[in-house]
């Protein structure tokens, strides 16, 4: 197991480069820099001035090389629009609130995805059923800006949910959770339209498999088979699909938290792509990224603890 | 000898689209203690269905057993007991091992696990009791190594060895019936004597009843003590294993036993084969199903359906061959007998 994650952390590395170099470029080819955006009524030999203090008027080569290097002593660099802040500073400031509403999403919308895709497939044909349906169909064709923007509307304001915000330093973790109901919904809402999709083709799949007659034949308690025999097969394919899932909920907080004014990574990169912010854009990439690879490389590693037929590495005779 | 099992008039169909599949037709037999009867047909003659019902394990919808059907054991019938009773039986009293071993094992659980599930159930022990007398199973049905093996997953097993983890699971409790439905159909030759030899052997040793379900004669021939052929939903001869073997009277059981493949058979010679297919239960034909492909096929066959007639206190045929104002047909050469 231990060279198997080697083995997929140096492949990280290459994935990881090859995408620091094509947004580099990329970014590089979009319009202006941070210097012709924040300091627009200088006078032009100011801004001169300014890029050759940033190294910006290097030839785009070496900044790359530079950048690179920079890299290595995992350094992302300074923020050109907020001076002063680092980007490891703003990941270290803007992960937490992210994170919560990320992991949340994550967990939420698998839960209930899961927990629904068995009701259905267990009560197929029924009322239930058609309701669990049609939630699906829901939730993979409204777009999540949508349904934020829906329960804005009709939930915001009610009772003790707030439209929009984000927890003050001096509140606590069960105070500042209202401020997170709203995002949470809207960001896993097609998550749990997927799952509960997946897993009740899943359940169905599994039930009519022989090893089920086989189960039932042995005369132990229905939730037995249900528990024991249908649910733990038919989890394995919901795993596969965990990953693509986890990417979903990454991309979506960069809307969402816009639209919720919560300060997270999500909202920072947007400001950094409106300000041409380079390192900050660069240095949210990568994170990003590197989230999504280690997730990838975490639900590989579930897959071969839910399935015993999957094994990582070779076996030896 | 004690009566163990009854079934009584079973009729069993499926709620399609097209309408109602009328998969067993009436079908009635006993089962005696000890005893091994074998249940043969075609596919779709409904021996299968007939298994299944005995545990209940026909999904309804779209199945339905008919009210006037009755499945006594030990004079307690099943279709009417409740969803405890009903558990009580399967696995406990009666067990089942299903065709094909690479499917039929839960792939995400160890064999040990199968085995003791059982156990737990119906013998009351605890996980460790149950996967210690899990390991004395999987030695009992020849499985080597049985200590490391109950640790492993069906995917680590061979279809053979799997057939035999079936046969433990279905007999750790030490069920009085034991119903296989096509135990060997999915194995190949060697595989299959290998299995059909286990099965004898452990009902000399253990006593257990079975009821076999095959399409294949030959495999009968060496374990059967009574012989029940199914044709389209319906019984239409049995017998001992001799009788049926060498005194055959329905042109079905003749046409069974042509198609066996024997020792003698010249390398270049076709096997026979039973022309056409059987008659579409969604419609039912009103006289003898076999009629349509009878080579001996009177008027009579094709507008009502034989009564069964005695042969002897354990021969039983529907056939109007038999009638006294039926012509006398003499069976096809070279059939039946030892195989």
């Amino acid at each position: 197991m231990g060279k198997y994650i080697l083995k997929r952390a140096s492949y990280m590395i290459f994935t990881l480069f090859i995408i620091v170099t094509a947004t580099f470029f990329l970014m590089n080819a979009m319009p202006g820099d941070p210097i012709s955006q924040q300091a627009r009524k200088m006078p032009p030999e100011m801004q001169q001035m300014l890029r050759h203090k940033y190294g910006l008027d290097k030839p785009i080569a070496e900044r790359w090389i530079m950048y690179l290097k920079q890299l290595l002593h995992g350094n992302f660099g300074d923020s050109f629009v907020t001076p002063g802040f680092s980007v490891n500073e703003i990941i270290k400031y803007k992960m937490p609130a992210s994170a919560w509403i990320g992991i949340q999403a994550v967990i939420v919308g698998l839960l209930i995805g899961v927990i629904l895709g068995i009701i259905a497939a267990f009560r197929r044909n029924t009322t239930a059923d058609y309701i669990v349906m049609f939630i699906a169909i829901l939730g993979v064709s409204v777009p999540g800006f949508v349904i934020a923007f829906l329960l804005q509307t009709v939930l915001g304001g009610k009772g003790n949910i707030p439209i929009a915000g984000w927890k003050s330093a001096s509140e606590t973790f069960a105070q500042g959770l209202r401020f997170t109901i709203l995002p949470t919904i809207a960001l896993c809402f097609g998550s749990i339209a997927t799952y509960a999709r997946y897993m009740r083709t899943s359940v169905l799949d599994v039930i009519n498999q022989d090893y089920i007659l086989t189960a039932q034949a042995k005369g132990i308690s229905r939730i037995a088979v249900a528990v024991k025999h249908v649910i733990r097969n038919a989890i394995i394919p919901i795993v596969t699909i965990l990953g693509p899932q986890i990417a979903t909920i990454i991309t979506g907080t960069i809307v969402i938290e816009r639209i919720f004014s919560i300060p997270g990574m999500g909202n920072s990169m947007i400001e950094a792509i409106n300000s041409n912010d380079y390192n900050v854009i660069l240095g949210l990439t990568i994170f990003f990224s590197l989230l999504y690879i280690v997730s990838l490389l975490l639900v590989d590693i579930t897959y071969s603890l839910v399935d015993p037929r999957i094994s990582l590495t070779k076996k030896k005779k | 000898m004690g009566k163990l099992l009854e079934v009584k008039d079973l009729r069993v169909s499926f709620h399609t689209y097209a309408g109602e599949v009328k998969a067993v037709r009436g079908v009635s037999f006993e089962l005696n203690e000890g005893e091994t009867l074998a249940i043969v047909g075609e596919s779709g003659c409904g021996k299968s269905i007939t298994s299944k019902s005995i545990l209940r394990l026909i999904p309804s919808p779209p199945g339905d057993i008919k009210k006037e059907s009755q499945i006594l054991y030990k004079d307690k019938d099943i279709l009417k007991m409740n969803e405890k009773e009903l558990r009580m039986l399967r696995g406990g009293e009666i067990s089942m091992i299903f065709q094909d071993p690479m499917t039929s094992l839960n792939p995400t659980m160890k064999i040990g696990k199968q085995i003791a599930e059982n156990l737990i159930v119906h013998r009351g022990m605890n996980k460790k009791e149950a996967i210690k007398e899990a390991v004395k199973m999987l030695q009992m049905v020849g499985i080597p190594n049985a200590q490391e093996r109950v640790n492993q997953y069906p995917h680590q097993f061979s279809g053979g060895m799997r057939q035999r983890v079936m046969i433990a699971i279905a007999l750790a409790c030490n069920p009085k019936i034991l119903i296989a439905d096509e135990p060997t159909t999915a194995l190949d030759v060697t595989i299959q004597a290998q299995i059909m030899d286990l099965m004898k052997e452990l009902q000399n040793n253990l006593g257990t009843a079975i009821i076999l379900i095959t399409h294949d004669l030959g495999v009968v021939a060496s374990i059967a003590h009574r012989i029940q052929v199914m044709y389209a939903g319906m019984v239409v001869e049995r017998g001992t294993t001799d009788e049926i073997f060498y005194n055959p009277k329905h042109p079905y059981t003749w046409a069974l036993l042509k198609s066996v493949p024997r020792l003698e058979t010249k390398h270049k010679d076709t096997l026979y084969s039973i022309k056409g297919t059987p008659p579409d239960l969604l419609k039912p034909p009103v006289g003898c199903p076999f009629a349509s492909r009878c080579e001996y096929c009177m008027e009579i066959c094709k507008e009502q359906m034989p009564k069964p007639t005695k042969i002897s206190d354990t021969q039983e045929v529907s056939c109007f061959l038999l009638h006294p104002n039926a012509p006398k047909v003499e069976p096809p050469q070279g059939i039946g007998g030892k195989l």
